[in-house]
């Protein structure tokens, strides 16, 4: 299998009034097709500086950023992003907010059809009905799924999502989980997943990428096996002893990249 | 019932307004050249009902045009002040000491460049004293697009035109139209204050001036009741575009 997603020894730094603040130290990830990958690491360690480079909206000072073997130098139209606010448009309804991509990316595509695609995705996250509602008629979870589907209605390769359930409770958050599954069912991408949810990153990854605190370097990489034989992960999978072995792993993982650990990070 | 309310309570409060007013001179025994009384306006509105319509019609147009004029041009600086930091920080303390001008001392000076150009002199008057509510509001709302909104579009490679069509001028609507609530107001005091001040005015500023040389008290007033009419025709004019074209921004429960 290729690797749909390579960050190949990425270094950044901001330039800030006190000089430059590096962000990023030989960042390297590689997700192969139709995979999913999440990325976890403490705060302010660079994980949405790495979606911006990912996404194309900026450029790495060294290293390279390819996607479907491809350079990338500036953004794409193949590529779906969803942030942690769900930052709908007020002035357009739900139907129109999920369409917006397509009116960049298909200019030509018929309305109907541009409707009919946006209606179908609305039903798979369960948002049938609520078409014609502004943003501001929904709840946060429904804003965060009309979001959701707005990121991959034009049908990107990649999709990146920086926290996109960071601001959800509990339960909320973890229905869009389900929904994230149910939707990776019917609609092919290889996704980055910025989270700062161990379970979350066990229950959605395929990998995990615990990154170093800053500068981010990559300090460990976890494959996911997760409990389930078939269909769609279940939810209780995440209370088996094979997860609880894995989220102990990584929380053991973020101690380190906190420095809050006695033994230094071995890499 | 809603709607009834709506109409009612402001007729209620201009009706106790009015009576209030009545009721003041009759009592202090107010002579019509200190306070004239409501009752003394209708034959005023009767005799120069004439002059009561075209000067309306100069006043409203000059300030109908000083404004379009104001929404052209501070949209496009606030434009520009939105997107360039260099050009924010080059024209922000230009445009403000130009806003604490009093704008009465303009006059004489707009009167002098371009003599004899009432009209002209006018409608430059209210525009200028009106476009710099708008340039800060558009530049303000430009420049505090949060990053996210703009990267929706951007992450797809959307130009800064798509960008700034689909996203930031939308977005930007419910403070322009709070500046123009602004504007409206200051275009039409701009008019009028070339009206009064020009020696030969025209519209309704200049029929106040007339009412003054020739003593007629109760004409003044007619004139001070009729811009303030006008001013409210203007200012919910204003309103009703906004409910048009930003009603979106109100939220159902304030
Ligand atoms: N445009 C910028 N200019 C200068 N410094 C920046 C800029 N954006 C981010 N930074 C700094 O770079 C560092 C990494 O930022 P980034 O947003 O990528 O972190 P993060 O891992 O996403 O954090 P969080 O988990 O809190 O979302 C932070 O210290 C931040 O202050
Ligand atoms: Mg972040």
């Amino acid at each position: 299998m290729t690797n749909l997603i390579e960050i190949k020894g990425v270094t950044h730094a901001y330039q800030t009034p006190n000089g430059p603040l590096p962000v990023l130290d030989n960042l390297n990830i590689a997700v192969p097709e139709g995979e999913f990958a999440a990325v976890v690491g403490p705060s302010g360690c660079g994980k949405s500086t790495l979606t911006r480079l990912i996404a194309g909206l900026m450029k790495p000072d060294t290293g390279e950023v390819w996607l479907h073997g491809e350079r990338v130098k500036s953004p794409r139209k193949t590529v779906g992003m969803a942030f942690q606010n769900p930052v709908l448009l007020e002035w357009r309804s739900i139907l129109d907010n999920v369409i917006l991509p397509l009116e960049i990316v298909a200019p030509s595509m018929p309305r109907k059809q541009r409707e009919a695609r946006a209606e179908e995705l609305l039903a798979l996250v369960g948002l049938q009905g609520f078409e014609s509602k502004r943003p501001s008629e929904l709840s946060g979870g429904m804003r965060q799924r009309a979001s959701l589907c707005r990121s991959i209605v034009h049908k990107p390769d990649v999709l990146i999502m920086d926290e996109p359930f960071g601001a959800l409770d509990a339960f909320t958050r973890e229905d869009l989980w389900q929904t994230m599954h149910a939707l990776r069912a019917s609609e092919p991408f290889t996704a980055v997943l910025i989270t700062h949810d161990l379970r979350e990153s066990v229950y959605l990854g395929d990998q995990v990428f615990v990154l170093s605190g800053r500068p981010a370097r990559t300090q460990y990489v976890l494959d996911v096996h997760y409990p389930q034989a078939e269909g769609l992960r279940k939810l209780e999978g995440l209370y088996t002893p094979e997860c609880a072995q894995m989220l102990a792993t990584l929380r053991e993982q973020i101690q380190i990249a906190q420095g809050r650990h006695p033994e230094q990070a071995v890499h | 019932m809603k709607t009834f309310q709506k109409i009612a309570v402001p007729i209620v409060a201009i009706a106790l307004f009015l009576a209030v007013w009545e009721f003041l001179v009759w009592v202090n025994g107010w002579p019509n050249y200190v306070m004239a009384s409501p009752s003394d306006l209708p034959e005023a509105y009767i005799r120069f009902w004439n002059l009561f319509v075209s000067g309306g019609w100069q006043t409203l147009w000059r300030t109908v045009a000083g404004l379009g004029l104001a929404v052209l041009f501070g949209t496009a600086l606030g434009m520009v002040m939105g997107f360039s930091r260099v050009a924010r920080d080059a024209l922000y303390p230009l445009l403000v000491g130009f806003n604490a001008i009093p704008k009465a001392t303009l006059v004489p000076v707009l009167a002098l460049l371009f003599i004899g150009q009432h009209n002209f002199n006018t409608v430059l008057m209210a525009f200028l004293i009106s476009f710099f509510p708008i340039a800060v509001s558009v530049g303000i709302g430009l420049s505090t697009l949060e990053p996210e909104y703009r990267d929706i579009l951007r992450s797809l490679g959307a130009s800064r035109f798509t960008i700034f069509r689909k996203i930031a001028l939308p977005k930007t609507l419910p403070e322009f139209f709070g500046a123009l609530k602004v504007s409206v107001t200051l275009a039409f005091i701009g008019t009028n204050l070339v009206e009064i001040i020009s020696p030969h005015g025209r519209g309704l500023g200049a029929l106040f001036l007339s009412g003054q040389t020739n003593s007629n008290y109760p004409l003044m007033f007619a004139v001070l009741i009729a811009l303030a009419v006008l001013g409210i025709v203007l200012y919910y004019a204003v309103v009703a575009l906004e409910k048009i074209f930003a009603g979106w921004a109100e939220r159902p429960h304030g």
